[in-house]
């Protein structure tokens, strides 16, 4: 594939994200403006940071003072779940010479799944893994140039995106099946266990604090699971 | 400390912590995967986006009972039609759009 065809097949693999992320990028302005905050804040928060929910939660943070240790520690509990990303990349992105730091930086929820599911793909293997970092970057232009446009022009998007966020949930929902339909029973057996646990701690720890638990327990019974298979 | 370079130091903090926390992984496993993680994690991303489905519907238990049926029905939707017809974008805009005229009917 040359240059071209990788830009085009990234461009392709990042539609699903492009509209969730004007959309919630926009949202986002929005919020940061009516905190008093200019674009110059949004367009530094979407490069710097880049993590959709963190970025929402610093505002408040912020606008009361917060400490900086306490930023520090809310952004580790809130992003923990980055954590467990890296491991499905570790091979992929260590290929990648210099772009290798911005795309550890750049796996976010979003880009983290559609990897996951651009893996899948037949001529994925046999490809130049620059499409990754064309995939990564196009995703942050959408979330940053969505932030900048959103405190620029909040009050002039007049009409009403309330429930534009499914989308997100859609996408996960989307790679989510077609994982389970390329993975076959292993996948399936995975998610499952994976969502009993997640149901488990939503409903004993609450929609706050299950999230860190979850993915702890579910790499701990996987493991467990494949030792119990392996040694039997 | 100025307001200023408060908010400066606040973003750079977290954007250090998110880094870091994306690094991690990374870091400590500089020189390759022991063949059992390897194994484990490919079995990683079905596990993981499942936790992030139920990461997304996490305010359904505590929310009303109208829009938690809207958004399950979404979900419902999504999958059959991703099943179906198999074309990424053409279910989540359906299922997106089925939503958000879901929320404005009900």
């Amino acid at each position: 594939m040359g240059k071209k065809q990788l830009f085009l097949y990234a461009f392709r693999k990042s539609i699903p994200v492009m509209l969730g992320f004007l959309f919630l990028g926009a949202a986002y302005g929005i919020v940061l403006q009516a905190g008093g905050l200019t674009w110059i804040w949004a367009l530094y928060t979407s490069l710097a940071i880049y993590a959709g929910s963190m970025q929402f939660a610093l505002l408040p943070l912020m606008a009361s003072g917060a400490s900086l240790p306490t930023i520090a520690l809310m952004t580790l509990m809130v992003n923990s779940r980055h954590l467990f990303y890296g491991l499905s990349f570790l091979d992929v992105f260590r290929g990648m010479g210099a772009r290798y730091p911005y795309m550890i930086f750049s796996l976010t929820d979003e880009t983290y799944s559609v990897l996951c599911s651009c893996r899948q793909d037949p001529e994925f293997s046999a490809m130049d893994h620059r499409a990754c970092w064309y995939l990564a970057l196009l995703h942050q232009l959408y979330w940053v140039t969505g932030s900048v446009v959103g405190a620029l022009a909040g009050e002039l998007l007049a009409f009403d995106t309330t429930g534009i966020d499914f989308s997100m949930t859609a996408l996960f929902v989307v790679i989510l099946v077609d994982q389970l339909k390329a993975g076959g029973r292993d996948a399936l057996s995975s998610a499952g266990i994976a969502m009993a646990l997640a149901l488990t701690f939503l409903f004993l720890l609450g929609a706050e604090r299950f999230l860190l638990p979850t993915l702890a327990a579910t790499v701990l019974v996987l493991g467990i699971l494949q030792t119990i298979r392996k040694g039997g | 400390m100025s307001s200023n370079t408060y908010q400066l130091l606040a973003v750079a903090v977290c954007a250090l912590c998110t880094f870091l926390l994306r690094l991690a992984p990374f870091a400590l496993f500089r020189r390759g995967m022991p063949p059992f993680l390897r194994d484990l994690a490919a079995k990683l991303p079905a596990a993981i986006i499942a936790v992030l489905v139920v990461y997304c519907l996490k305010g359904l238990p505590a929310g009303s009972f109208s829009s938690g049926l809207i958004t399950l029905v979404s979900v419902a939707f999504v999958v059959l039609l991703h099943l179906w017809r198999k074309n990424t974008l053409l279910s989540i805009a359906m299922g997106t759009a089925l939503y958000m005229l879901l929320l404005r009917l009900i």
